[in-house]
C-alpha cells in the first residue's frame, strides 16, 4: 500500500510540476499520442499522426509532441501511457477503442494529465474526455455511389470488430445503397483486426470471389484497394480513414478522410490558454472532421452529383443519414416515418437494419 | 579463405559466451542503424538498456519488466523442454489464448461470488486449457504422424477466432453496452491476479515463473525424464535403444509447454490485461521462442533471457516515444538479437579454420 501511495504521489507531484494548476494557462504543452498501428499504415494511424503534426504546426515552440506506434491494446497500452504521463506529457491522445480501460486506469493515477480517448465512451474521471467522428455520414455518401455503380448488385464491406461504430457504418452504407438500388445485396466479412494487410487482402479476395464489385472497408490499410486493383477495373472501392489517393482514379473512386487536426489543435489550444474542459465530442462532415475525398472520373457525372448533393445536405444539416422509416433486421420498427436516430441509439448500435443478410458475430 | 570445421565436442566456452557476444553485436549493429536514422546511437542504446533499470522512472519500470518477463519465462521454459527433445511446439500463442479463455471463463461463471477458492481453480483451468490445446497437435503427431510445427501453428489462428468469439459473445460483459470484451477482473477481487506488493509489478505469474524455472532445472539435471529429454534431442536412435518411449515424450513435452503457456495466459488475463478482449494476445507465445533460444534452452538461462527481452521491450518503447524512433526500428533491433545469437551460435559446434593455399 505504501509503495502504491508513493508511486501515486510521485506521479502526481511530477504531473503537477509539469502541468501547473489544472485550469491555469500554460506556457508549453507536451502532447503525446498513442497509436494502435504504424504511422505508415496509410489509413487510420496515419491520419491521427497528421493531426499531431497539425498541432505542432499550429503552436510551434509552445508545443512538444511525442508518440508511440503499434501499441497493443491491454497491459502494454497501460504501461505506455504511464510512461508518457511520467515523462511529462500534459495531454495524451489514445487513438483506439481498445485503449478504453487502460486510459481510465492511468487517468486515475495522474489527475493532472488530460486524457483524450478516441471512439470510446468511458469517462470515469474528470480528466478523461472522449472524441469521435460521425463516419456514418461518409458511409451514406459511399453507399449511394456503391448502389449506383454495382453491376452485379453485390456490394461488400470489410468490417473490423462488431462494435457500434462499425455496425453503424455498415447500416448507413447498406441503407443508402438500397435507397438508390433496391436489388442490392450486402456481404460483410469480419476481419477481427484494425490493421493486418494480409487478412484484409484475404477478406477482399473472398468478397471478389463471391461476385462483389464494390468494396468498402473499415480496416486501416490499403490492402483491400490493392486487391481490387488486380481485377482490371471490375471492382471498385473507397479510401478509408485516409484519402489513399495512390489508387485513383480507380479502384479508389472516393474516400472518407478522418481529419483530426482541427480537434487536436482545439484541445491543445484550450490547454494552453486555460479553457480546457472535459468533453465528449462527436463531429461529422459539418464540423470538418469527416471529409469526402474527391470522387473520381470513374464515377459517371450524374452519380457524382447525387453523392455530392447528399454530402452537402448532411453538411447543411438538412439530411440525417438515419431518418425513418427504418426497421431492424428482424422486421421490428426502429425509427418511425421522419424520425431521426437519437445519438444514444447510434452509440449503442448492436443490430443490422432490415435487408442485411447474416448475423453480427457474438 | 576461411572454412568451418566441426568441433568434436560443442565448445563450453562459446555455449556461454554466445548470448553476451550476440548482445554486444546487436548493440553495435543497432547503433549503426539508429545512427543512419539520424539519432544519437549511444543515447538510444542507453535509453533501451539503462533507463528502465536505473533511470528517473525506474521505480515504475522495474516492476513493468517483471510484468513483461513473467509470461515470456513461463512459456519459454515449457517450449525449451520440447525443443531439447526435438519436439517443436510453435503454437504457444494459441495455448496461451486458450488458457486465458478457460481460466477467465471459470472466474466469470461464478461472478460475483467471493471465495478464496476461485483464483486457484481458475489457475487450474488455465493450465488445463493450454494443455488440452497442445494435446491436439501432440495426439495428431503420435497417432497419425502429422507435423506438430504446422498443426500447432495453425491452431493459433483457430484460437484467435475462438478468442474473438469469446470477447464478442460467450464471455462478453453483460453490462458492457454491447461492446466486445469481458468484465474486468480488476473489479472482481476474488478472481483477480493482483500485484503481490503494490507497485512491484510482481504477481503470481512471476512467482510461478521462478518456481517453474527451478523445477525445470532440477528435472533436467536430476530426473530420469530430463535425461530422456536430452538424449532424445541429441541422439534419437540411441534414446530408443535406451527404452525412451517417443510417444510418451511427445505427450509429456507438448502437454507441459501447453500447460505453462495456458498458465501464463491465465495470469495475464486476470492480472495486467484484466479482461478477455479481441486483441488480448500480444505475441508472447511467439516471442517466447526467441527467449527460449536466447536462454540456451536452459531454465535458468531463460530467466535471464526473459528479463533481457522485457528490457528491450520496455526500453525500446521509451526510446521510441522519447526520441521519435519508429516502432519498426525497435522491432528490427529485437530481431537482430536472435539473428546474431543464431549466427554466433555456429561457433559452439564449429570452429573457423583458415584454408591454406588456393582451395
Amino acid at each position: 500500500m505504501k509503495r502504491r501511495h508513493l508511486l501515486a504521489s510521485a506521479a502526481a507531484g511530477l504531473a503537477l510540476a509539469f502541468a501547473g494548476a489544472a485550469q491555469a494557462q500554460m506556457d508549453k504543452v507536451k502532447a503525446c499520442f498513442v497509436y494502435v498501428g504504424p504511422i505508415g499504415d496509410g489509413g487510420w494511424t496515419y491520419q491521427h499522426h497528421q493531426g499531431a503534426l497539425d498541432v505542432q504546426k499550429a503552436f510551434g515552440d509552445k508545443v512538444e509532441i511525442a508518440w508511440q506506434e503499434s501499441v497493443p491494446e491491454g497491459a502494454d497500452a497501460e504501461r505506455v501511457m504511464t510512461q508518457m504521463a511520467l515523462s511529462g506529457c500534459n495531454i495524451i491522445f489514445a487513438t483506439s477503442f481498445g485503449y478504453m480501460d487502460a486510459v481510465n486506469a492511468v487517468a486515475a493515477k495522474f489527475p493532472n494529465v488530460k486524457f483524450e480517448h478516441a471512439t470510446g465512451f468511458k469517462r470515469e474521471h474528470p480528466n478523461v474526455s472522449t472524441y469521435n467522428a460521425r463516419f456514418y455520414e461518409g458511409r451514406a455518401v459511399q453507399g449511394t455511389i456503391a448502389g449506383r455503380m454495382t453491376k452485379t448488385n453485390k456490394i461488400g464491406y470489410i468490417a473490423s470488430y462488431p462494435i457500434p461504430e462499425v455496425i453503424m457504418g455498415i447500416n448507413s452504407y447498406f441503407l443508402h445503397a438500397r435507397k438508390v438500388n433496391p436489388d442490392v445485396e450486402l456481404s460483410v466479412v469480419w476481419a477481427f483486426t484494425w490493421f493486418d494487410p494480409a487478412k484484409e487482402a484475404d477478406a477482399a479476395r473472398a468478397l471478389i470471389d463471391q461476385g462483389v464489385d464494390v468494396i468498402a472497408s473499415h480496416t486501416d490499410s490499403t490492402a483491400p484497394l490493392a486487391e481490387a486493383a488486380k481485377t482490371g477495373g471490375k471492382v471498385i472501392g473507397f479510401g478509408q480513414a485516409s484519402d489513399m489517393a495512390e489508387y485513383k482514379p480507380t479502384p479508389r473512386v472516393s474516400s472518407i478522410i478522418d481529419n483530426w487536426g482541427p480537434y487536436y489543435v482545439k484541445r491543445v489550444g484550450a490547454l494552453l490558454d486555460g479553457t480546457y474542459e472535459q468533453a465528449d465530442a462527436w463531429e461529422g462532415i459539418a464540423g470538418g472532421e469527416v471529409l469526402i475525398g474527391e470522387i473520381t472520373e470513374a464515377v459517371p457525372p450524374e452519380v457524382k452529383a447525387e453523392a455530392e448533393a447528399m454530402r452537402d445536405a448532411i453538411a447543411a444539416g438538412t439530411y440525417h443519414p438515419f431518418t425513418g422509416p427504418i426497421n431492424k433486421q428482424d422486421g421490428t420498427p426502429w425509427l418511425a416515418e421522419g424520425e431521426v436516430a437519437p445519438d444514444g441509439d447510434l452509440l449503442g448500435m448492436d443490430f443490422y437494419i432490415e435487408g442485411i443478410k447474416g448475423e453480427i458475430p457474438r | 579463405m576461411l572454412r568451418l570445421e566441426r568441433r568434436p565436442n560443442p565448445s563450453r566456452f562459446w555455449l556461454y559466451a554466445t548470448p553476451p557476444v550476440a548482445v554486444v553485436l546487436t548493440m553495435i549493429a543497432g547503433g549503426l542503424l539508429f545512427a543512419a536514422m539520424g539519432k544519437d546511437p549511444v543515447a538510444v542504446i542507453r535509453t533501451i538498456f539503462w533507463e528502465p533499470l536505473f533511470g528517473d522512472f525506474a521505480f515504475y519500470l522495474r516492476g513493468q519488466l517483471l510484468v513483461k518477463a513473467g509470461p515470456l519465462i513461463l512459456i519459454a521454459i515449457g517450449l525449451a523442454m520440447g525443443f531439447r527433445a526435438g519436439i517443436w511446439n510453435i503454437g504457444a500463442e494459441g495455448q496461451y489464448i486458450m488458457g486465458a479463455i478457460c481460466g477467465a471463463a471459470v472466474g466469470l461463471a461464478v461472478y460475483p461470488t467471493e471465495s478464496r477458492l476461485i483464483f486457484p481453480v481458475m489457475v487450474l483451468a488455465g493450465a488445463l486449457g493450454g494443455w488440452a490445446w497442445a494435446m491436439i497437435p501432440a495426439i495428431l503427431r503420435t497417432r497419425f504422424n502429422t507435423n506438430e510445427i504446422l498443426v500447432s501453428l495453425m491452431l493459433v489462428y483457430v484460437a484467435e477466432t475462438i478468442l474473438a468469439k469469446a470477447a464478442t459473445g460467450f464471455l462478453r460483459n453483460p453490462d458492457g453496452m454491447g461492446f466486445p470484451g469481458s468484465r474486468n477482473f480488476s473489479s472482481y477481487p476474488a478472481a483477480a491476479n493482483a500485484e503481490l506488493f503494490a507497485g512491484s509489478g510482481l504477481h503470481w505469474g512471476g512467482v510461478t515463473a521462478v518456481f517453474v524455472a527451478l523445477a525445470a532445472h532440477v528435472l533436467l539435471r536430476h530426473h530420469v525424464l530430463g535425461y530422456q529429454i536430452r538424449l532424445a534431442g541429441q541422439a534419437p536412435r540411441a534414446a530408443r535403444f535406451h527404452g525412451v518411449d517417443p510417444t510418451r515424450l511427445v505427450i509429456f513435452c507438448m502437454g507441459l509447454s501447453g500447460a505453462l503457456a495456458g498458465l501464463a495466459g491465465l495470469f495475464e488475463v486476470a492480472g495486467p490485461a484484466g479482461q478477455i478482449s479481441i486483441d488480448f494476445n500480444s505475441g508472447y507465445g511467439f516471442t517466447a521462442i526467441i527467449v527460449a533460444f536466447l536462454g540456451r534452452l536452459n531454465p535458468l538461462g531463460i530467466v535471464l533471457a526473459g528479463l533481457l527481452m522485457a528490457l528491450t521491450y520496455v526500453g525500446g518503447e521509451m526510446a521510441s516515444t522519447n526520441m521519435g524512433l519508429p516502432a519498426a526500428a525497435i522491432q528490427v533491433f529485437q530481431g537482430m538479437l536472435l539473428f546474431f545469437l543464431l549466427g554466433v551460435d555456429v561457433l559452439t559446434n564449429y570452429r573457423i579454420r583458415p584454408v591454406k593455399g588456393a582451395r
